[in-house]
């Protein structure tokens, strides 16, 4: 549609300009990309996951690692050397211009996927004022995403090209065409597998709804509608895929190789900067439990582990009062969180919708519970939850609180003052866009958000005053410095776990409502 | 949606392409000794906070006038004096007294960055935004797309974000003066241009058309009665501005004449660097300079601006309508840029102003107009490093403004008032004059792309080393000129009143 041509035209422009203002090759993820160029370019397959000449290893599936071949075909018409593995840290005008090229180039996948997702939303009847379309206004929350432009385009990653096989593959299962999209999604997980937070969303989906070709009248499991031939061929799909990514590697014996460095669980609970999520709050609730107890002379402070939490680095360590928390509890935890989704979605399924639904749901559990969770991953759960705003009103709810919380989180990943007005002011644009085009969407059904979420979004407000002006020019800034970082990640940490819980209130009680066809 | 969220989400959007360009690199950049206007600004600050107000433009052992003297009126000098105090708060090292000439530091930048971004969100963006939404016609939806445009364009951004001045100030009292006026409020209008006038000199271009319409309205409502009145009150309200600003210069006679000789510097030619004017593109052909004397050359501009700004004025004299009055503007403004002694290049930006607010009436032609007025700047953002938003910024602004203002489809000969060619030129055959108009802005546009990228990219032949800056003024010149002539044709046109008199005029 028109309308959405013209937000795409204008996002590119958006993109393309942001890019060439901002970009800066200051940022370590910069280097990263540049040096797996390197590797993959230089060097012969047998070596690739046991390079260690730059502290950035490799460690995305090796469908990215040919990925990163195929550029570095394309990178050496433009610079040469960006593909010599001993070039640590090299940034020629030429190696920025190519890597802020591809990530430009690349977008168009993101495109292409967001006017796919606009194409499955329901248009009211009665004519309506461009501007308040649903397919509009979904198509500027995804395309003009205040985390994704901050993420990829001022921070350098290729996440919006991710993110479009993601809305991808979500699109195509919205049109129930179930074999493209798991096609699309064996090519994300072999990408990146930090989509493996949803893939149990995928997997008992497909497994109940599309090899189970039918329901019975009260919508559980009729098992004689069992079709062999559909697993077959979600099975033959997903296991060719994973051939041509680690086939190779599997033929050289280097498997273990590879999922050592694909799931490093070396590093810590929490990243240096704390993702918003649970062990955020555990942590905090420790530490503050262990000042209580000095103060009350409960505990001796010779006894407490030193302060290295809150430190700022990426290390393990362990709790002082709190029971320490290792990988096996989290993922028991996390387990745990998303169970009742999937098994939600196997006994009563709402179709694609549910389907949806359990995605974001197994998204945002294992943001909030998993091992050293990056506070980026909160994207994957803001991305779809668009798609379900745009339509109702109670997503539309939830929708507002995370996307506002979710995006403040990622302030602290641009922190220095030339960078605070575009922040700032990106950050104003989509939070206005989002309130106001929410709201006229589902006007005719009351306020979208209870006073009190109100409140707290409004404390964001504070927090980011107090944060960015206040504290800098503060006596505490040499004391204190990772006290900025501590209050975000905690007040934020309250709004997601809310979303979180609410979400989960919507997908249960919505069984009693007739499922959705699609 | 609501106008206020379209009307904030644009004013971010314009925010956020300011702040982009700040961040490339300004004029005089690592280029010791003089630097640029940037240094200059800076050193201003230090003047001003340091000595005392009676050495400011005066030429002493502290006050080196020949690095960067003071050369713009006294509400500058207050406006540096106040941006140097919240220097100092900051960092006091950036306005030392003579040890901090050529500081140059990421915090300093970000600070003088700053500098200019609140002047705008104090002065400019707050008059565009209610320029747009009360003084033009059609939908809320089209308001916020002129605005839009209005902020985008690229002349004013690139010169004070990238080269670094204060334009936004001058222009932006101007448009209060502007906005002021066609509301109705004569007097404060005339505050707010005094204003605009003590802050940069060059805002005379703009005098005329303030000073006709103005009285052209005293003599309409009666020069016996109500209109001696209301022109007793604007002279007063002038003349106390003035005096206001200039107070402490007022205690001594020299002090004033000093200020007057080092805003008005007569001593320099006919032209300096490659401007898009007549006496510059003229010189290519005849080399004007040398032929005739110093003299002789001032009172030729002064002969030819004279005449180039009378009809217009003349015209808005005897029926001074709010159309009248911008069409005179753009005019008046054109008139002096194309013939006036001693013009820069940045100067086109005063023509560029009432040009955008004619971007409601003849869309293409005024967005024609900005695009070669940007155009024409290219050779100074190529020395500031600033190409690369130059292209993005110029691009941005062409795609927004023909999308969102239908300038294409617009096209029609009475939507272009093309009229009044067809009488002037009746002897020729019928031609289909808005499919020509059209096709020329395709091939302009086409020019202008190709010589910018031929600036960017070649190299010029080592006998005609300034042969693409050369290329450049004279395109845009007569690009410039045609602009001109066409404002008058159609100032001349077009019946005094416009289809709504709800405005009061």
């Amino acid at each position: 549609p028109e309308p959405s041509s013209a937000a795409g035209w204008a996002s590119v422009i958006r993109r393309i300009s942001l890019e060439v203002r901002f970009g800066a090759a200051r940022s370590t993820d910069f280097e990263v990309h540049r040096n797996w160029l390197a590797i993959t370019h230089s060097l012969p397959v047998s070596r690739w996951y046991y390079e260690n000449t730059s502290e950035w290893t490799l460690d995305y599936p090796p469908l990215f690692a040919w990925f990163e071949l195929g550029l570095s075909q394309v990178a050496r018409r433009f610079d040469a050397n960006m593909l010599q593995v001993e070039n640590l840290n090299y940034a020629s005008p030429a190696t920025v211009l190519f890597q802020r090229l591809s990530v430009i180039v690349t977008d168009v996948v993101f495109i292409y996927a967001a006017r796919e997702c606009c194409r499955c939303v329901r248009e009211p009847k009665g004519s309506r004022d461009v501007l308040s379309r649903p397919s509009f206004v979904l198509a500027v929350l995804l395309l003009w995403n205040f985390g994704l432009l901050v993420v990829d385009h001022i921070h350098f990653q290729y996440n919006g090209f991710l993110f479009g096989f993601l809305l991808l593959s979500v699109a195509k299962h919205l049109q129930s065409q179930h074999l493209q999209g798991a096609l699309l999604f064996a090519f994300l997980l072999n990408l990146k597998h930090i989509y493996l937070y949803v893939a149990p969303a995928y997997g008992v989906y497909l497994l109940r709804s599309y090899c189970f070709a039918q329901d019975n009248k009260d919508g559980s499991v009729r098992w004689s509608s069992f079709s062999p031939l559909r697993l077959l061929a979600l099975g033959a799909i997903v296991t060719s895929v994973c051939a041509l990514s680690f086939g190779p590697f599997i033929a050289m014996g280097q498997l273990p190789q590879v999922l050592s460095r694909l799931f490093p669980f070396k590093r810590g609970l929490c990243h240096a900067y704390w993702a918003p999520n649970i062990w955020a709050l555990y942590n905090v609730l420790d530490k503050s439990l262990a000042v209580l107890g000095v103060r009350l002379k409960l505990l001796e402070e010779a006894e407490l582990p030193p302060a290295s939490m809150t430190g700022g680095l990426v290390q393990e360590f362990e709790h002082s009062v709190l029971p320490s928390v290792t990988p096996a509890v989290t993922l028991v935890c996390t387990l745990l969180s998303i169970l009742p989704a999937v098994a939600s979605i196997w006994l009563r399924p709402h179709g694609a919708q549910g389907f949806l639904r359990c995605l974001l749901l197994c998204a945002l559990g294992c943001f909030m519970f998993g091992w050293h969770v990056h506070e980026k991953a909160i994207l994957i759960a803001i991305l779809p939850l668009s798609i379900l705003a745009v339509e109702s009103r109670e997503d539309a709810g939830i929708f507002l609180i995370l996307t506002t919380t979710g995006h403040y989180s990622l302030f602290p990943l641009l922190f220095t003052p030339a960078e605070l007005p575009i922040k700032v002011v990106l950050m104003l644009m989509f939070t206005i866009f989002s309130f106001t085009a929410l709201r006229k969407l589902h006007s005719a059904q009351g306020s979208l958000l209870h006073p009190l979420e109100v409140i707290y979004l409004l404390g964001l407000v504070a927090v980011a005053i107090a944060c960015e002006v206040v504290f800098p020019l503060s006596p505490w800034q040499q004391r204190l410095p990772f006290l900025p970082l501590l209050v975000t990640s905690v007040y934020c940490a309250m709004g997601v776990c809310y979303a979180f819980l609410r979400l989960y209130a919507s997908l249960l009680l919505r069984r009693e409502e007739k499922p959705k066809q699609l | 949606m609501q106008t206020w969220s379209l009307v904030s989400i644009c004013v971010l959007l314009a925010i956020i392409a300011r702040w982009g360009v700040s961040l490339n690199s300004y004029s005089g950049a690592g280029k010791p000794p003089m630097f640029g206007d940037y240094e200059a600004q800076r050193h201003w600050q230090e003047v001003t906070y340091n000595l005392p107000i009676q050495e400011w433009y005066f030429n002493t052992t502290n006050n080196d006038l020949n690095y960067w003297g003071l050369d713009y009126p006294p509400l500058t000098a207050y406006h540096s004096w106040i941006c140097a105090y919240i220097a100092k708060t900051i960092n006091p090292e950036w306005v030392e007294l003579h040890k901090s000439r050529g500081y140059e530091s990421t915090q300093h930048k970000l600070f003088m960055r700053m500098t200019v971004l609140v002047a705008d969100l104090l002065i400019y963006i707050p008059a565009v935004v209610l320029y747009c939404l009360y003084l033009t016609d059609g939908s809320s939806k089209k308001k916020v797309s002129i605005m839009f445009c209005f902020l985008l364009y690229p002349g004013l951004i690139l010169i004070d974000y990238g080269h670094f001045q204060y334009n936004g100030v001058s222009l932006g009292f101007a448009l209060w003066g502007i906005l002021a006026l066609g509301l109705g409020w004569d007097v404060l209008g005339s505050m707010a241009f005094s204003l605009a006038l003590n802050y940069k000199q060059m805002e005379l271009y703009h005098a005329l058309p303030f000073f006709c319409y103005l009285l052209g309205k005293c003599i309409k409502t009666g020069l016996i009665g109500r209109g001696l009145f209301l022109l007793v009150r604007i002279g007063v309200t002038v003349l106390a501005t003035f005096a206001l600003c200039w107070l402490p210069f007022l205690a001594e006679p020299s002090q004033a004449m000093q200020v007057v000789r080092r805003i008005f510097p007569v001593a320099r030619g006919l032209f300096e660097d490659k401007v898009a004017n007549t006496w510059c593109s003229l010189n290519t052909l005849i080399k004007i300079k040398s032929i005739l004397s110093g003299d002789s050359q001032l009172y030729l501009s002064l002969a030819c601006t004279l005449l180039a700004v009378l009809p217009s004025c003349i015209r808005l004299l005897t029926k001074p309508t709010f159309w009248h009055f911008k069409l005179a503007l753009v005019n008046s403004s054109l008139a002096f840029f194309l013939f006036s002694f001693q013009v820069h290049e940045k100067s086109i930006l005063l023509a560029a102003l009432p040009a955008c607010l004619l971007l409601n009436d003849l869309p293409l032609m005024a967005l024609w107009f900005l695009q070669a007025s940007t155009f024409s700047m290219l050779p100074l953002f190529l020395k500031d490093g600033l190409l690369v938003p130059y292209i993005v910024t110029s691009l941005g602004f062409l795609f927004f403004s023909i999308y969102l203002l239908s300038a294409l489809d617009h096209c029609s000969e009475d939507k272009l008032r093309l009229g009044a060619y067809n009488k002037l030129f009746y002897w020729l055959p019928k031609m289909d004059l808005a499919f020509i108009v059209r096709w020329k802005f395709y091939i302009s546009i086409a020019a202008m792309v190709g010589l910018s990228i031929a600036t960017a990219v070649l190299i010029p032949p080592p006998h005609l080393p300034d042969l693409f800056p050369v290329l450049v003024s004279t395109t845009a010149f007569l690009h410039f000129l045609g602009t001109f002539i066409h404002f008058n044709v159609v100032q001349f046109s077009e019946p005094p009143s416009r289809k709504s008199q709800k405005k009061s005029n």
